[in-house]
């Protein structure tokens, strides 16, 4: 498969008469296209298996026997390889591919979704032949028919060029749509009543190259014409998959996977796909609400400001600085995460301050241990999974391991209390009782004779022996929900102890949870990954003053809440009455907090419940940067501005310092982003520069390797502030509009995120500039040297774990994709596909309670008692019960039952 | 009609023995699946794809490229006339054109009592009886328009049981020998998954 | 034996009562030859069959020695025996399937031996349901007998044979086809190169196909050595083959005859082969291997049957499949016809193939029911063109396999033999032959 890597060509073939490097083992077709040589083509995707069935690619190639025509998507290059690509013969035979797939074909194209950015309408435009010759009857089918909720196809349009279903197939793993009949009757089809529900079935639109397939949320939405875009990055999930984000007008209409070579390779999960329409919602906050006597009101942001300052100052001087805590940040820019860290760390002072709500882990333990990219994992000698489930949560990185495990054979290793999606890749799946992960990874990095957390001896055995190996990876996450963070801290720390030379891989999922990390939003935290102690004196410096002692985490805040301790509370775009697994504890903590601040998107359970509510602009309502597991530092693009008078979240916390009587001196991200390469160690270098640099539009790993290599540096004219000729593509370079239909046949394409934001610019007045232009280095106002940054000892003891009765079963919990987080609910196509709260349990288990078919069962614990659907399902282990975290709306969920006191929960599960 | 009955699941696990990879059973699994009931029910290809670890939109692509398999009732005698070069020329459509008049039915379609389905076939290889037909793959040649009717009667009175078995039922001999000589494991071949363009 | 004195090969059992059973078999010689065999070095097999010349009967006519020794060195090594003789007009095989499977049985043994496979199927076309009863019950009774299986006749050499039903596809009969096909899945060709079974076939493995008149032969060849087969026939085409004779002849049938030295005039008109043409007829036209091969005139009816002869001539003798068109044939409607069946069969792989069979078959029933157009006979030929660049022979392709080239062979051969007739259609609205 032809693919980016940047390895040099060591072959030389000859394309029309000019020598040209070729890489061994690539198709013609791809060497041919980097040389600058466009070969056209239909069924070929850089990203697929070659099938050369559309012939369209057919070129004059020497053989024994001469010239003759072959398919340039089938032939491996080879050293002093002829290839004859203009020629009669060769026009001629592209000629007549295009005469044959118009044959059959509607010429549709004016009430055509892909009308305007349709590759079979643009080539027959450049290479077709002019007036038909076909006077027959052309071939019938019925109109658009659903192949799922969220897609739809038009079998008159379809050239049978097997793209969808070999994606399907060999990407997505869900070979639910196939090749149906034989010649010219084929069709792509389901197996009747069973719809193509795949998580990533919005690519199979995405790479159509006619209008067979469509989106069905988008189905007449937009002509392409009008479309708008910007470059930009999914915040869906942390994977932080690379999007062309179109809008028409003021609202967006759809996203478009770019192929980033390190990420997301073009692909895009359908949450992420289609979740540009929450942005659009007419439930968005718009305006500024301040409690009035009990009642939510509309106010001026000069009034919700003063409220929210005059709060918090309340609090503070009557209570101290311990009696402030700011909960969240996971989804905002890393510009906003750093300004609210500022006002709270260096001006309100107080350290109980977390991104994560309970559903993490330790900062220490993120962003201490040695950090792994999704390509060291993809190459990497072995795998370690200790991650909830990566399909569910991380669908993108799913496609990527998957693929790693499938084509580049790495062996993997998983460690779950439930079988996932990623299980039938594995060499070994280990089946852990909850709460046992430590033990189980003590077994599996010293062998053990006997079986372990009820994984039997042999599995432990083989998967030993696969880890007896240099650089192993581990992805690293919260398996269970209901499995305390403690228990993972400890299992990865024996991990990191005993795997040599082994690297993590962060699992968690909030967006750009590891940018707010590294901004500082963590207790005990100062941004940069510095520890607070470390960090002191270099921030007292650069901010005027930081905590006096390390805070509390949001386990830490919520309690003290509860407790009535924490009299001024701000919500940063967190929800913990939905998020945080302990529900009982949330919903005191909001009871008993005193003074609320919300800045959010939407009303949500928690901010429905806040004194001053602050509207913030969402994605690709304002420009900045994001960081995605990886710590890869890519570019945010704005395309609209925010509904009403909603800030960016960095604009809200500066002027929110300024009535705090202090004045964070930043009026741009420019200015911010200074600051923060300025001050945070992790980021030295890390220049706007730098990451405007075409270069590097796949986005930069923080931190720097010491003495990064060249093509890490600014590049001279960039840093003297003409850098932004080098942005001026709104697409990664020499995107094929074969491979990505939609984004470069547009005539009309967005600007570069850059000027794009400046040119709209939000109602804030925020104008970030073109890249790189005010990028200059003054000196550190310190010459003192920068603090280190953190590395964790790691702390191997596991948190006390009660044993396991014989009535009840140990609970496992997690998140599915299409939760009931307000984002999904917020965007109409995505809100249906929200499943139920099934209870999953081992059938031997149900069996017991004479439910082996499945059927109602009464669900006991000290928390709650409640009437559950149960489901047998052999990939939960006895002993265990699976019950979702997260289902759709007003399911029940098992956040009423986890006690995050507690390593583990368990349930009595009767018949009623 | 429905899943497999146990008999023919058996058969299943037999035929997908003999093949170094499973998915090599499907075409055979299939034509016993017609036999059980004398066509590709939907149960039926959920349930040959469960047997083979494959989903049932991969079984009914990959069946529907096959024109011997029916995933709609077909009649109980599946008439085929070939038309093709030799059979044309020896009144082959006179025949197909025959038999429509005969059954009252065109080609591709089944009588009211589902005994006939008609099909204009491609050679069937038996050119040297001209014109021919198969009905439920059993050959019949040379067929002219009156040994057409008798032969109508004859099925439909079921006269022709032994010789004709209802449609769906391909070979009738069962075969009675494992794989000796790769359980020996002398000739046992290494199975290679790759290898498709 | 008509004609010359060779003795017929692989038909010389089918008059035989009940040839299909074990006990008729080995009343007449069966099994005589993988006895020899089994005594033999394998590669020493290999060389006889070089030394015979036998040319493949499936339709390329590929030496088959040849295409064992090119076999990948690796294994498991796998033997496919193509049974899905579905080439219009071709009905030879079916025959042999039916009358003598255990002939085929021990050729596929041989073969097996010969080149060490580790299995072998033999891929029976679906709608030969009383082959695949026989094939298998013979099968059955082999086993028994020790012929195949464990440690056959106590040689130490074992290999299992497996017959495997088709469903119904003619492009199943392309070797990479049946394949895919018996691998489960669609009967998509693959694309040559890389996918020459020899190098990557079955599973991926290296994979010998050849067809049941082929494997048919290998008995006779251990039994009597490389040098009697050879010393039949004239040059590259040796031996003695079936060929099935069809349509406007008084006796059509299956005729086995010495190659090279029988001319299609012989097989027509001999009375104890074809006896002549019909009702006294006079010939039109005929195919000389099937109707993927384009068609001769009468002029050509003295040319033997000699593989390279015919080759020359611009046709081939593809599948040894002879149809007999006498003068009150409408070329028109078997030009038609022909082009409906490629349309039919078509995989639907390649662009140029699975819309061009379907545009080829629309504009000639629009001529053959009198609606054509004067432009129509250009459009033929050039879309035809830009299905087979050139329209020579042997046809270069734009498509994965030949059946997209071979669709045009009848149409060219008609416009080009027949123009008056087709303008008459287009001219008179209507069919001259009524
Ligand atoms: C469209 C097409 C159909 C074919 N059908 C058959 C067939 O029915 N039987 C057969 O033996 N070979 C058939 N062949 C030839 C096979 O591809 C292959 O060459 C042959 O089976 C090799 O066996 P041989 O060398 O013994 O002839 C066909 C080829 C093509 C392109
Ligand atoms: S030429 Fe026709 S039959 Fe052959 S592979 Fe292509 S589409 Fe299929
Ligand atoms: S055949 Fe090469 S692009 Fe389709």
């Amino acid at each position: 498969m032809a693919d980016t890597a940047s390895q040099t060509g060591t072959l030389t073939i000859n394309v029309d008469g000019d020598p040209m490097p070729a890489r061994p083992g690539e198709m013609l077709i791809a060497a041919a296209e980097r040389g600058g040589v466009y070969i056209p083509r239909f069924c070929y995707h850089p990203r697929l298996r070659p099938v050369g069935m559309c012939r369209m690619c057919l070129v004059e190639v020497k053989g024994p026997r001469g010239f003759g025509l072959a398919p340039a998507c089938f032939i491996p290059v080879a050293d002093g390889q002829e290839v004859i690509t203009r020629s009669d013969k060769v026009k001629k035979a592209q000629d007549g591919v295009l005469e044959f797939l118009l044959v059959n074909h509607p010429l549709d194209c004016p009430v055509c979704d892909k009308g305007g950015e349709c590759p079979l309408q643009d080539q027959t435009l450049a290479y077709g032949p002019g007036e038909t010759r076909f006077v027959e009857e052309k071939r019938h089918w019925a109109k658009p028919i659903a192949l799922s909720d969220l897609v739809s196809l038009d079998r008159e349009r379809c050239i049978q060029c097997d793209r969808c279903t070999r994606f399907a197939d060999e990407v997505a793993g869900d070979p639910l749509i196939e090749f149906k009949g034989r010649g010219d009757h084929i069709e792509v089809a389901t197996f009747p009543d069973q719809p193509f529900a795949s998580y990533f079935s919005g690519n199979t639109v995405q790479i159509c190259p006619v209008g067979a397939l469509l989106s069905r949320p988008y189905r007449f939405k937009a002509r392409p014409w009008d479309l708008e875009q910007v470059e930009s990055t999914c915040t869906m999930c942390s994977v932080g998959c690379r999007i062309a984000v179109q809008s028409s007008g003021p609202e967006l209409t759809r996203y478009i996977g770019l192929d980033s070579d390190p990420v997301n390779h073009g692909w895009l999960c359908d949450k992420g796909r289609y979740s540009y329409s929450y942005v659009n919602s007419p439930e968005r906050l718009s305006h500024p609400l301040v409690r009035k006597s009990g009642e939510m009101v509309e106010a001026s942001w000069g009034e919700a400001l003063e409220a929210a300052a005059r709060g918090l100052d309340g609090a503070r001087s009557v209570h101290g600085a311990a009696s402030l805590a700011v909960l969240g940040g996971a989804r905002l820019a890393n510009e906003d995460a750093y300004t609210w860290a500022r006002l709270a760390k260096g001006v309100l002072r107080t350290d109980n301050v977390d991104a994560q709500l309970g559903d993490g882990l330790p900062a220490e333990v993120v962003l201490g241990l040695p950090r792994a990219t999704i390509d060291d994992a993809c190459s990497a000698p072995a795998v370690v999974l200790l991650a909830p489930d990566l399909k569910e949560e991380l669908p993108v990185l799913y496609l990527r391991l998957r693929a790693a495990a499938l084509e580049a054979g790495v062996p993997f290793v998983e460690l779950t209390p439930r079988k996932t999606g990623m299980s039938r890749h594995c060499e070994a799946s280990l089946a852990y009782r909850p709460g046992e992960a430590p033990a189980l990874a003590k077994a599996l990095v010293e062998g053990s004779a006997s079986d372990v957390a009820g994984v039997p001896a042999a599995s432990i055995a083989t998967a030993h022996e696969l880890l007896g190996v240099e650089g192993a990876v581990v992805v690293l996450g919260r398996p269970s929900l209901a499995e305390s963070a403690g228990s993972i801290a400890a299992a990865a720390a024996i991990l990191a102890g005993g795997l040599p030379g082994c690297r993590f891989l962060p699992a968690l999922r909030r967006a750009n949870v590891l940018g707010a990390l590294d901004m500082g939003l963590a207790p005990g935290l100062l941004p940069g990954r510095v520890s607070l102690d470390a960090g002191r004196g270099w921030f007292t410096q650069a901010w005027g003053g930081t905590p006096e002692q390390r805070g509390l985490d949001a386990a830490g805040i919520l309690g003290a809440a509860a407790e009535g301790r924490i009299q001024g509370l701000v919500l940063l775009g967190s929800d913990p009455l939905s998020d945080y697994p302990d529900r009982r504890l949330a919903r005191a903590a909001l009871a008993g907090a005193g003074f609320v601040v919300a800045v959010d998107t939407f009303l949500t359970a928690s901010s429905g419940q806040a004194d001053v509510v602050l509207p913030a602009a969402a994605f690709a309502e304002r420009a900045g940067t994001t960081t995605n597991l990886e710590g890869r530092i890519t570019r945010l693009g704005q395309k609209i501005v925010p509904p009403g008078v909603a800030w960016p979240d960095w604009m809200i916390a500066a002027e929110l310092a300024f009535r705090l009587g202090a004045d964070l001196g930043v009026e741009s991200l420019e200015e911010i982003w200074q600051e923060i390469e300025r001050v945070a160690p992790s980021h030295r270098g890390i220049s706007r520069a730098l990451l405007a640099d075409r270069r590097h539009r796949d986005g930069v790993v923080a931190p720097l390797a010491d003495g990064a290599p060249a093509d890490l540096r600014p590049p001279p004219e960039a840093a003297t502030g003409t850098g932004a000729g080098s942005t001026t593509a709104a697409v990664p370079a020499g995107v094929d509009p074969m491979s990505t239909p939609g984004v470069d046949s547009v005539e009309t394409q967005g600007l570069p995120a850059t000027d794009a934001a400046a040119a709209t610019a939000p109602s804030g007045g925020v104008d970030p500039g073109p890249e790189g232009a005010l990028d200059r280095d003054p000196e550190p106002s310190t010459p003192a040297p920068p603090p280190p940054m953190l590395t964790w000892a790691g702390d191997h003891s596991p948190p006390p774990l009660a044993p396991l009765d014989g009535y009840s079963l140990r609970l496992i919990t997690g998140r599915t994709l299409y939760d009931s987080g307000s984002l999904v609910q917020h965007t109409p196509a995505l809100a249906s596909l929200a499943g139920a709260s099934r209870l999953r349990a081992n059938p031997y288990d149900l069996e017991r309670l004479g439910r082996g078919q499945g059927g109602q069962v009464r669900v006991r614990s000290n928390r709650a008692t409640f009437l559950a659907e149960a489901v047998p399902d052999a990939g939960v282990p006895r002993g265990s019960v699976w019950l979702p975290f997260d289902a759709g709306a007003g399911e029940i969920s098992a956040g009423e039952v986890i006690d995050a006191t507690v390593a583990v929960t368990d349930l009595r599960v009767e018949t009623p | 009609m429905a899943r497999l009955n146990v008999e023919n699941v058996q058969r299943a696990r037999e035929l997908i023995a003999l093949y170094p990879v499973p998915r090599s059973a499907l075409i055979p699994i299939l034509h016993v699946a017609q036999e059980q009931d004398g066509w590709l029910t939907p149960e039926a290809v959920s349930h040959v794809a469960e047997l083979l670890d494959l989903t049932a939109a991969e079984v009914y692509g990959t069946a529907s490229f096959y024109d011997m398999f029916f995933t709609e009732p077909v009649g109980r005698h599946l008439v085929s006339v070939c038309t093709n070069i030799a059979c044309l020329l020896n009144g082959g459509y006179e025949l197909l054109e025959h038999a429509e008049q005969k059954l009252g039915i065109k080609a591709g379609a089944t009588t009211e009592d589902g005994e006939f389905t008609l099909e204009e076939a491609e050679c069937l290889a038996l050119c040297g009886a001209a014109p021919c037909l198969t009905v439920n793959w059993r050959f019949f040649g040379p067929v002219t328009p009156e040994s057409f009717d008798k032969l109508a009667g004859y099925l439909r009175d079921g006269e022709l049981a032994h010789q004709v078995p209802p449609h769906g039922t391909l070979c009738r001999v069962r075969r009675s020998v494992g794989l000796p000589a790769r359980s020996a494991g002398e000739a046992g071949p290494g199975v290679d998954s790759g290898g498709t363009a | 034996m008509p004609l010359t004195d060779a003795r017929p090969i692989v038909t010389r059992r089918v008059s035989v009562p009940e040839s299909w059973t074990l006990k008729a078999y080995l009343e007449n010689g069966g099994y005589v030859g993988l006895r020899k065999a089994l005594t033999m070095e394998p590669e020493a097999i290999t060389q006889e069959v070089l030394a015979s010349n036998l040319l493949g009967r499936g339709g390329a006519g590929f030496e088959a020695g040849k295409k064992w020794s090119m076999l990948r060195k690796a294994q498991p090594v796998y033997l496919v025996v193509n049974g899905d003789e579905s080439e219009p007009a071709t009905f030879k095989d079916h025959m042999l399937l039916e009358a003598d499977p255990h002939q085929i049985l021990e050729g596929v043994v041989i073969c097996a031996y010969a080149v060490g496979a580790a299995q072998a199927f033999v891929y029976v076309r679906g709608e030969f349901a009383l082959g695949l009863e026989r094939m298998t019950e013979a099968v059955n009774e082999a086993y028994e007998h020790g012929a195949v299986g464990r440690d056959i006749f106590g040689s130490g050499f074992s290999v299992d044979v497996v017959v495997h039903p088709g469903a119904g596809a003619y492009i199943c009969g392309e070797e990479t086809a049946l394949i895919e096909s018996l691998e489960g899945k669609r009967g998509f060709p693959r694309i040559k190169p890389p996918f020459f079974p020899a190098a990557i076939g079955l599973y991926g493995a290296p994979t010998v196909v050849n067809n049941v008149e082929t494997m048919s032969n290998l008995p006779w060849i251990v039994e009597h050595g490389g040098a009697a087969f050879a010393a039949l026939g004239i040059g590259r085409s040796t031996g003695t083959r079936i060929f099935s004779l069809s349509g406007h002849v008084k006796r059509p049938g299956n005729y086995e005859v010495e190659m090279a030295k029988v001319t299609f005039r012989d097989l027509i008109e001999d009375p104890r082969l074809g006896g002549g043409i019909r009702d006294g007829n006079q010939l039109k036209a005929f195919i000389p291997g099937g109707v993927s091969a384009p068609w001769f005139s009468p002029d050509q009816v003295d040319m033997a049957l000699d593989q390279d002869a015919v080759g020359k001539a611009g046709s081939m003798l593809g599948s040894g499949s002879v149809v007999i068109m006498d003068h009150t044939t409408c070329a028109v409607r078997a030009v038609w016809r022909i082009t409906r069946f490629f349309h039919r069969e078509s995989c639907g792989q390649c662009t140029p193939c699975r819309e061009g069979s379907g545009w080829l078959e629309k504009i000639m029933r629009r001529i053959e029911q009198g609606a054509g157009r004067e432009e129509d006979l250009e459009l033929l030929l050039d879309v035809c063109d830009n299905i087979a660049p050139g329209l020579g022979w042997p046809p270069q392709q734009t498509t994965i396999c030949v059946l997209g080239p071979s669709i045009p062979s009848s149409i060219k051969s008609g416009v080009n033999m027949f123009r008056d007739e087709f303008l008459t259609h287009v001219k008179e609205g209507a069919c001259p032959y009524g």
